[in-house]
């Protein structure tokens, strides 16, 4: 039974239809091997297996009535902790929300839900998703499944961790600035960020409002097509969601033909890269070739601008929306005197202190003084960052960079704390432009996961999915095995 | 000390926009139901809820703002107001800062006989906050307080004059002709006592003559037309007498204390909010197509300036009556509508003013909670103007109409207020009262005219006032004569 852990929602789907294993059987099985392998991963913050049960069962009790289903349906997964779940403690991995439990879900929970697909529990994140490798959550790390002493990655570190660990089959984190790429990277999974608008953000607890969107994370090509098609579509409880053709399946896009893709390549963003992660670079480009595809390198500008870009418009944003956590309605409280004292006290001990410190930062670069030298001019350069982006897509149907720099490096690195921060540099351009960006796992360095990044045009998913199926299906790079290491 | 000081007033005007649901979620806008019945994810500020923006709210901000001659911004946009403050859920407030959806407009007011133009210099969109209950007297003296965000996420609109006003009475006044305007494009009951209508002021004082402003304070807490005026008479004196001492002014928000009839300070400009707004990232910027400013512009109802100027021109009321008849829509309707039925203005506008609106204000009512109708009321002129019933009876009738919404002729028949015109029937009552008042018919026919008039008041008392007046005049002539 425990081959079943290996196995893809796809692969999953095709044994529930035909009834050799049931949901509930499906859902045990990973249930155990959270019980087996948490000690030592802490994937997650909360664990469902009641409420997983349940579930597993009513879809099971439907198949038997032969209902029509998803192909999620009965398939285990796992939410990043900042999306809420009705009923559910969903605590942002902060003390402020370590009791809360929504009234309501998110869109994206919702139509999880109506897909019958099966929550087992909700994933670590760095506080608020204000991190780059899960050491900021007030639970405690998580840690790689490839290599204990590594960080996952993050923010959403237990999310990629948890379908690494093959925990679940698939799961969902958000991603501002790479939050969900780069620990798929670290972690050796799949992340798709898609395009800004395309997926709700109703009912996810953001940190930056214009950088974020929920993300995928899954083992193959195929099952991130299908989690694609059951949580995109525009929602009426999101303004900045955006109506396309209703019931887009993206499966259709998983086409093994790269023929005539013209893929940039930015150079910029091949500097301060680990020699061996671009040698794992070229051989891919070697492989696109050799399938059809034309590659280039190019020139991307601004490399130097964007970190501070995005570090300015996501600490405003997040001061902003990390404000209505003030102990008066709901989560954490220090009972005070005077009310004064109760934000300070509440929020004071409430936050941790990378929390803090963005939420200080963001302050001031919207105050009414630092406006302009700050936010205002972050916004502009991120309008000539967008710009330059888009101006490449005139010519190039994608762009092609790794995903991170260095392979997942250990929880005691000296170089931890800069590497932590520079990490967003190869990511969040594509946040700061709105663009889907896929990480594509490439083989291993050093013993550790590598991943690839491919950016497409606003709402061209298809491409990225094109070129991630095309890979999969012509080599085997793209599944990288636990075994022998880490929590296997 | 000699120096004439001028006052200059800018007024901050909230108005709350009568959509059915509120600004940026489905809640309905009804109140007074229980503490937090009204209220969702967004307007609670729970983590992960967003706005979406009401397009009736939209549509009334672009009325309103035609409605007072502003420029209708095509593309607008929403920023975040932030302060800490528990009536504030998410603690930044959703409203307009940089780019607001009216800009400039003017409101032409009269007073004291002149006509005035008042500029304003914006109106913008935003959302309200909720309510806070005290144990005590503010939320620093109070035990606890508890919150209710009902009202939270109310649709506002932010009417901002430039500093065009020149006394406390202008101000009142502006306040009421505004009013007025908001009320007949009906995208707001305007209420100052329910809140639906609030005013800030910012007034300081200068040398007369002078261009430049001098230092002002913001009053807060005035909660009637009477008490603007009020707060903003002792803060004239007030800065007066500090100006005249040779002291200065400090820059501070101080709040009206209705019962003393004294502004406090409340706090200084060192003490303000950063607000640190910011573009709302969860709301795209708003964009106005021409055509859909143009169809609004062409539901607007005539304007009160408009609608009285018509009154004085063409149906030659008085600047004074056409003031009181236009000084709400519901009223000037009213009118409009009586004359449609009963074509003597003059007439109409008398009765309105004198009858109608002392019983309302009597009962303290609205026009719209009265039961007469404008069919009612010119059915009614026109039985006295037949001369079925007297002037003084169609008063009794008028008030009886008011009480029981009944129809003038329904109480004239069931009461027999008739007039009695038949001369037979009234020369009996004149024989009678001219043999009983031998002394008034000695002093009339001795050439004391008005003795005549105390004869006509003996028959119309014999007759409970139901004689036609004129016909007794003629009658007692033809006996005394």
């Amino acid at each position: 039974m425990s081959l079943l852990l290996g196995l893809t929602a796809h692969e999953l789907q095709g044994l529930l239809v035909k009834q050799e294993i049931s949901s509930e059987d499906l859902v045990k099985e990973h249930l155990n091997k959270i019980k087996k392998v948490e000690g030592e991963l802490h994937a997650f913050v909360t664990i469902a297996e009641k409420e997983a049960l349940q579930a597993a069962q009513k879809v099971d009790e439907k198949r038997s009535r032969g209902e029509e289903l998803s192909p999620l349906a009965g398939i285990p997964m796992a939410l990043s902790d900042n999306i809420l779940t009705a009923g559910i403690k969903t605590t942002c991995s902060s003390r402020m929300l370590e009791n809360f439990i929504p009234p309501y879900s998110a869109t994206v929970v919702e139509k999880l839900q109506a897909a019958d697909t099966v929550l087992l529990g909700k994933c670590n994140l760095d506080e608020f998703a204000q991190g780059a490798t899960t050491e900021n959550s007030a639970f405690g790390a998580t840690y790689n499944p490839h290599e204990l002493k590594a960080v996952p990655g993050g923010a959403c570190g237990g999310a990629a961790a948890a379908v690494a660990a093959e925990e679940v089959v698939f799961s969902l984190g958000t991603d501002a600035s790479g939050d969900l790429r780069q620990p798929a990277s670290f972690c050796g999974v799949i992340g798709l960020k898609p395009t800004y608008g395309s997926v709700s953000r109703y009912g996810v607890v953001t940190g930056a409002s214009s950088l974020d969107q929920v993300g995928i994370l899954t083992k193959d090509m195929t099952d991130c097509a299908l989690v694609l098609n059951a949580i995109s579509g525009h929602d009426p409880h999101d303004s900045m969601s955006i109506a396309l053709a209703e019931n887009e399946d993206y499966t259709g896009s998983l086409l093994n033909d790269v023929k005539g893709i013209k893929i940039g390549i930015p150079q910029e963003y091949l500097q301060a890269v680990d020699p061996e992660i671009i040698t794992q670079l070229q051989e891919a480009v070697a492989k696109l070739e050799e399938l059809g595809a034309s590659c280039e390198k190019v020139t991307m500008p601004y490399r130097d601008a964007v970190l501070s870009t995005y570090q300015i418009i996501a600490a405003a944003e997040g001061s902003s929306n990390l404000a209505r956590f003030d102990g008066v309605r709901y989560g954490f409280r220090v009972e005070t005197e005077d009310l004064d004292t109760l934000y300070k006290k509440t929020r004071g001990q409430g936050f941790g202190t990378e929390v803090k410190k963005n939420i200080i930062l963001g302050t001031y670069v919207l105050s009414s003084e630092q406006y302009e030298a700050y936010y205002l001019k972050a916004l502009k350069v991120r309008t000539l960052i967008k710009d330059a982006i888009e101006k490449l897509f005139q010519d190039y149907d994608c762009l092609l960079l790794p995903t991170t720099p260095t392979v997942a490096f250990a929880f005691q690195d000296e170089r931890a704390n800069t590497l932590a921060r520079d990490l967003d540099i190869w990511t969040c351009p594509a946040n700061l432009a709105g663009i889907p960006a896929l990480s594509l796992p490439w083989g291993m360095v050093k013993g550790l996961p590598v991943g690839l990044q491919f950016w497409g045009r606003a709402f061209a998913e298809k491409t990225l999915l094109r070129i991630g199926f095309a890979l999969e299906q012509n080599t085997n790079r793209t599944r990288l095995s636990l075994k022998g290491k880490g929590v296997c | 000390m000699g120096v004439e000081f001028e006052p200059v007033i800018g007024l901050e005007i909230h108005v709350e926009l009568k959509t059915k649901t509120k600004i940026f979620c489905g809640c309905p806008m009804e109140f007074g139901g229980e503490p937090n019945s009204h209220v969702c994810p967004f307007c609670l500020g729970l983590p992960g809820a967003l706005p979406v923006l009401n397009k009736q709210a939209v549509e009334y901000a672009v009325r309103a703002g035609l409605a007072l001659n502003c420029e209708i911004v095509p593309y607008s946009r929403f920023d975040r107001k932030s302060y800490f403050y528990p009536d504030l859920p998410s603690a930044y407030q959703i409203s307009q800062f940089y780019f607001y959806i009216c800009k400039g407009g003017h409101l032409e007011i009269e007073v004291n006989g002149e006509k005035k133009k008042i500029r304003l210099n914006r109106i913008h969109l935003e959302e309200d906050a909720g309510k806070l209950l005290h144990s005590g007297s503010s939320i620093t003296t109070s035990q606890y307080s508890l919150a209710d965000y009902n009202r939270g996420g109310s649709g506002l609109i932010e009417i901002v004059t430039e500093p065009d006003l020149r006394s406390a009475e202008e101000a009142r006044i502006f306040l009421e002709q505004l009013r007025a305007v908001i009320e007949y494009t009906g995208v707001s009951d305007v209420k100052m006592e329910e809140g639906s209508l609030r005013c800030d002021a910012n007034i300081s004082l200068r040398p007369a003559g002078s261009s430049q402003f001098g230092t002002k304070t913001e009053i807060k807490n005035v909660n009637s037309f009477k008490s603007l005026e009020r707060a903003l008479e002792y803060e004239i004196e007030r800065q007066r007498e500090i100006l005249e001492d040779g002291g200065v002014i400090i820059q501070e928000t101080r709040g009206w204390d209705e019962g003393k009839g004294i502004t406090t300070s409340m706090r200084t400009k060192e003490e303000a909010n950063d607000y640190r707004y910011f573009p709302d990232p969860d709301l795209p910027p708003i964009v106005l197509e021409p055509e859909w400013i143009e169809e609004i512009r062409a539901t607007l109802p005539e304007l009160p300036n408009a609608k009285k100027e018509r009154l004085v021109k063409e149906l030659g009321l008085s600047t004074y009556d056409a003031g009181i008849i236009t000084g709400s829509r519901a009223l000037a309707e009213f009118f409009d509508e009586t004359v449609a039925l009963f074509n003597e203005p003059k007439t109409v506008a008398n009765w309105l003013m004198v009858e109608f609106l002392s019983l309302l204000n009597a009962n303290n009512m609205e026009i719209q909670e009265s039961k007469i109708t404008p069919q009612q009321l010119s059915s009614l002129l026109k039985s006295q103007k037949e001369g079925k019933i007297s002037g003084k009876i169609a008063k009794t009738v008028f008030a009886e109409m008011f009480a029981t919404g009944k129809d003038p002729e329904e109480i004239i028949k069931e009461k027999g207020l008739v007039q009695i015109s038949d001369e037979k029937a009234l020369a009996s009552i004149v024989e009678k009262v001219i043999s009983a008042n031998p002394k008034s018919v000695e002093d009339y026919q001795g050439g004391k005219k008005n003795a005549l008039g105390f004869l006509v008041g003996q028959v119309m008392k014999e007759t409970k006032g139901q004689a036609n007046p004129g016909l007794v005049n003629k009658l007692l002539r033809e006996k005394l004569d």
